[in-house]
């Protein structure tokens, strides 16, 4: 397979004229550390846009950045830490849990997957903070939507469809977003031993309290003790986490008064910035699953769901590993070796009707076999696929990516 | 403002068509065929724009709807959904030869459910509704448009409304967790549900804002948010609007992000003022609001930072609420400038775009000579926060010219927050009014690619059409390809 490594726009558009004058399919990457996500892509060729890369327009005040799709997070992360603030949705590393090294995520892979991290639950999704993308449709057109402001409904806002669409309706080329400030102070309190029952409602108090907690998670004793702070995985028990951030005497304040309603439920200690940093880390980055190749998948479920589906999995007593993020919300779930389909008909199950599940890690193979994005129902898998073809008739952006189109609409 | 030609086979059909919707609606009063009861439909907030509707359906369960919309698909009759009516862009101004579908019926809260921390309501619940329906429980919807008393959340979805508290809090599509809705060929949808984001592509995004021409909206699914411990607002002025602007972008370069943070100019004040007595002072040029939530002591932080930012910045005045009952005399005047505004004119138009922050001097600025150019006194509210900028033109529809001439200035407004960098609306929409204008903003290309996702949802182009898009293109016509030069086996790129 040919690799085209570009650093214009024009050479995509050169591209695009010669995949559709000779009906050739191509697979979009920037650094390829999400490529082990969906279905397997054959294409003629591939598209890397790594080289793509540079901020175009950062305005501080103004709390937008723009910048090149192939531009490496980890240099977006830098600039805005200088300048004091940060991406508030917390983009996720799925490098090492997918087996390749950390670090190598772009802009434009974090974007056209909706990744995003703990703080989504107050934050938002990587969707919510995008407000403009330009690039090219299958088409072979150019492409421009949204802007550079964050009020904005002129048009149809087809930044959301483009954020999570894994590359197979546009290719996006420049990508503008909301930037924030980075809190002063981060805390992050833990409260050890509760069981998974008695940990969901707990959270949701905690959500639903006046502190403004900034993201909540609950991991049972097995993944706590993968953790690499000391005060997470050395008490052998299951952790309850509420992150708290703002400036300083607020944060101290709402520290209290979250201490103190958790002290009702058992032992608290609290992880000061440093640590608060790298414990989030460890859970937005599924650090707990990396270094094994099983098929792991992610959950969104209503957070009051999440008890009810874990136990028709039996993932307490099973084989299973998992833990809840989101309050709840959003399960990750690592599945032991025997199941042909990846646990993925079990778990859909399980969830009854209510949210879906991905397979985010999985083989080649299970991921050729099985659905890894959610089976949709009739109608919105007639609308997916007429949304495939305005955008990309001849399906030569990332073919097979997320479906396999197989109707006189979208082709195979 | 050009409507499409009314299509006179649909006309000579009207009775059939009452006949056969009163055969699928069986309730009371549920088609309206009477000159004199359709003029309640007329207009909606926009109201230079009217017409009366060929036919009004009040449909009362979402078969029902599912029903009308299979049978105006299979006659070809076109559907203009509608909610209270409260649009400010014509999104709901009816069709000669179509049916109004109004939602009003649709009134009921469905379930509070504080496990998930959200609403389940139909979409003629207004959104001011919602937040009573959880206020005593400590709860609080956070999008609040300024009709928040009569619009309905069905509306709000349509036209993905904001609000003062945007700024913090996001639009309606941030909060927004699942809809039920209706396609034009009468299949019923889920999108979402009580869970995070959207598997596959993000149809729920796509519809928040597509200003009834994709769906109709007919179950809604909110997040609540706590309400915060205390909150606390802020009156500072300023002798010129660029020092208000100046101190808008310090405060948010400082890390603080407040609740809400509103401007008005001197006409708006004077305006206010004069209709309301908040209490705001007469001898600024500029004038904002800066709201404050969360625990005291943050409200005392946050405060003590934005003093000195303001003092920095030139202000003259600066007072703090001192309780609930003042701080909404600091909100009353905002909230009332478009009514006080209103009584000082015979009649206003109120734009809606956004621009870049920074860009606030120079439109100002631009928008004073435009002003004197056509003859028209303007008045500002400006969401300063988030850079969405409210002027209101006044005018006097009965002197002859004088609607045109607002109309003018009015795009010239827009087309100069365009070419600084914003948009045609920040959370009003397109509907009819800015209709023409899309072409400032969107190459002829990234136009179609818009219709194109119409034609995914509306192939026959039967939902509220002749809003929002200049020029309809027939479907079929957007799906052609073209492929312009031949096979280029891309020789310039480097391989590896």
């Amino acid at each position: 397979m040919d690799i085209a490594r570009i650093s214009s726009d024009d050479q995509i558009q050169e591209i695009l004229d010669w995949a559709l004058a000779g009906g050739h399919s191509l697979s979009l990457q920037g650094n390829g550390s999400k490529a082990g996500i969906g279905r397997p892509v054959t294409a003629d060729a591939t598209l890397d846009l790594s080289g793509l890369t540079g901020v175009e327009l950062y305005e501080h005040a103004e709390l937008v950045m723009k910048a090149k799709a192939g531009t490496p997070i980890s240099d977006i992360k830098a600039l805005l830490d200088d300048g004091g603030q940060r991406l508030a949705f917390d983009p996720p590393d799925y490098g090492p849990l997918l087996g390749g090294e950390a670090g190598l995520g772009t802009l434009g892979g974090i974007f056209s997957c909706n990744l995003s991290g703990p703080s989504r639950i107050k934050a938002g999704s990587a969707r919510d903070h995008l407000l403009g993308v330009s690039g090219f449709t299958g088409r072979g057109q150019t492409f421009q939507t949204g802007s550079r402001v964050m009020k904005n409904v002129t048009g149809y806002d087809l930044c959301k469809l483009v954020a999570g669409s894994y590359g197979t309706l546009v290719i996006a080329t420049s990508l503008t977003f909301k930037v924030l400030p980075r809190p002063e102070k981060i805390r992050t309190l833990l409260l050890y031993g509760t069981t998974l029952e008695a940990a969901v409602p707990i959270l949701r108090d905690g959500l639903s309290s006046m502190h403004d907690v900034a993201a909540a998670t609950w991991l049972p004793s097995r993944i706590a003790a993968k953790s690499a702070i000391e005060y997470v995985s050395t008490p052998g028990a299951s952790v309850l986490a509420l992150k708290i951030e703002g400036p300083g005497p607020s944060v101290e304040f709402r520290c209290d008064a979250i201490r103190q309603m958790l002290a009702a439920y058992g032992k608290v200690e609290e992880l000061h910035s440093h640590n608060s940093a790298e414990f989030w880390q460890f859970v937005g980055n599924v650090t707990a699953f990396s270094g094994v190749t099983t098929p792991v998948w992610k959950l969104s479920v209503p957070p009051a769901n999440a008890v009810q589906i874990l136990s028709r999995l039996e993932a307490e007593t099973g084989e299973a590993d998992f833990y809840l993020d989101w309050a709840g919300g959003l399960i990750w779930l690592q599945m032991a070796e025997d199941h042909t389909d990846g646990g993925a008909a079990q778990i859909r199950a399980a969830l009854d009707g209510a949210g879906h599940a991905t397979l985010i890690r999985g083989s080649v193979e299970l991921r050729g076999n099985i659905e890894p994005f959610h089976p949709q129902p009739p109608a919105i898998r007639k609308l997916t696929e007429r949304i495939k073809d305005a955008f990309d008739p001849e399906n030569i952006l990332n073919p097979g990516r997320m479906y396999p189109f197989s109707t006189s609409e979208g082709k195979t | 403002m050009l409507m499409p030609k009314p299509n006179q086979d649909v006309l000579a059909k009207r009775d059939y068509l009452v006949g056969e919707l009163r055969k699928i609606l069986r309730g009371p009063e549920a088609v309206i065929d009477d000159a004199a009861d359709l003029r309640a439909f007329e207009c909606d907030g926009l109201s230079a724009y009217r017409q009366l509707p060929m036919i009004a359906v009040l449909p009362s369960t979402v078969a029902e709807i599912s029903e009308v919309l299979k049978f105006c698909a299979a006659e070809q009759v076109n559907v203009v959904p509608r909610g209270a009516g409260t649009s400010l862009s014509g999104g709901a101004l009816p069709l000669a030869d179509g049916v109004l579908l109004g939602l009003g019926k649709f009134n009921k809260i469905l379930e509070i459910d504080y496990d998930n921390r959200c609403i389940v309501a139909q979409p003629g619940v207004t959104n001011l509704a919602i937040t009573d329906a959880v206020r005593a429980d400590g709860f609080y919807y956070a999008p609040d448009p300024s009709s928040q008393i009569a619009c309905t959340i069905g509306g709000n979805v349509a036209e993905n409304s904001g609000g003062v508290h945007c700024l913090k809090y996001g639009l309606t599509t941030h909060n927004l967790l699942g809809v039920e809705m209706v396609t034009m060929e009468g299949e019923i949808i889920r999108l979402g549900g009580k869970h995070l984001d959207a598997e596959g592509y993000d149809l729920l995004g796509v519809i928040t804002g597509s200003e009834g021409l994709l769906g109709v909206i007919t179950e809604v699914t909110v997040r609540i948010l706590r309400s915060a411990e205390h909150i606390s607002a802020q009156l500072i002025g300023f002798p010129s609007s660029e020092q208000a602007g100046e101190c808008v972008g310090q405060i948010i370069a400082a890390g603080i992000i407040p609740a809400g943070m509103e401007m008005m100019d001197r006409y708006a004040i004077h305006a206010a003022e004069e209709f309301c007595h908040a209490g705001y002072p007469l001898d600024v040029a500029a004038l904002l609001i800066v709201e404050l939530d969360g625990p005291s002591v943050e409200i005392e932080y946050y405060s003590a930072e934005i003093e000195k930012i303001a003092t920095r910045c030139g202000a003259t005045v600066n007072r703090r609420s001192q309780n609930d009952e003042e701080r909404h005399a600091f909100w009353a005047g905002r909230k009332a400038a478009f009514p006080a505004v209103g009584r000082i004119s015979p009649d206003y138009m109120c734009m809606d775009g956004t621009i870049p922050r920074g860009q606030l001097p120079l439109v100002l600025a631009r928008m004073t000579k435009l002003s004197k150019q056509y003859g028209l006194r303007v008045a500002n509210v400006f969401h300063a926060g988030d850079g969405n900028l409210h002027p209101l033109i006044l005018f006097d529809a009965n002197k002859p010219g004088e609607l045109e001439a607002c109309e003018a200035f009015g795009a010239d407004i827009l087309r100069l927050c365009v070419e600084v960098g914003g948009v045609l609306t920040g959370e009003h929409g397109v509907g009819i009014e800015k209709r023409d204008l899309m072409g400032e903003m969107f190459s002829e290309d990234d136009l179609k690619q818009q219709q194109r996702l119409k034609c995914a949802f509306d192939p026959e182009g039967r939902l509220n059409p002749g809003k929002v898009f200049p020029i309809l293109h027939r479907c079929a016509e957007l799906g052609k390809m073209h492929v312009h030069n031949g096979e280029l086996p891309f020789p310039n790129l480097p391989r590896f």
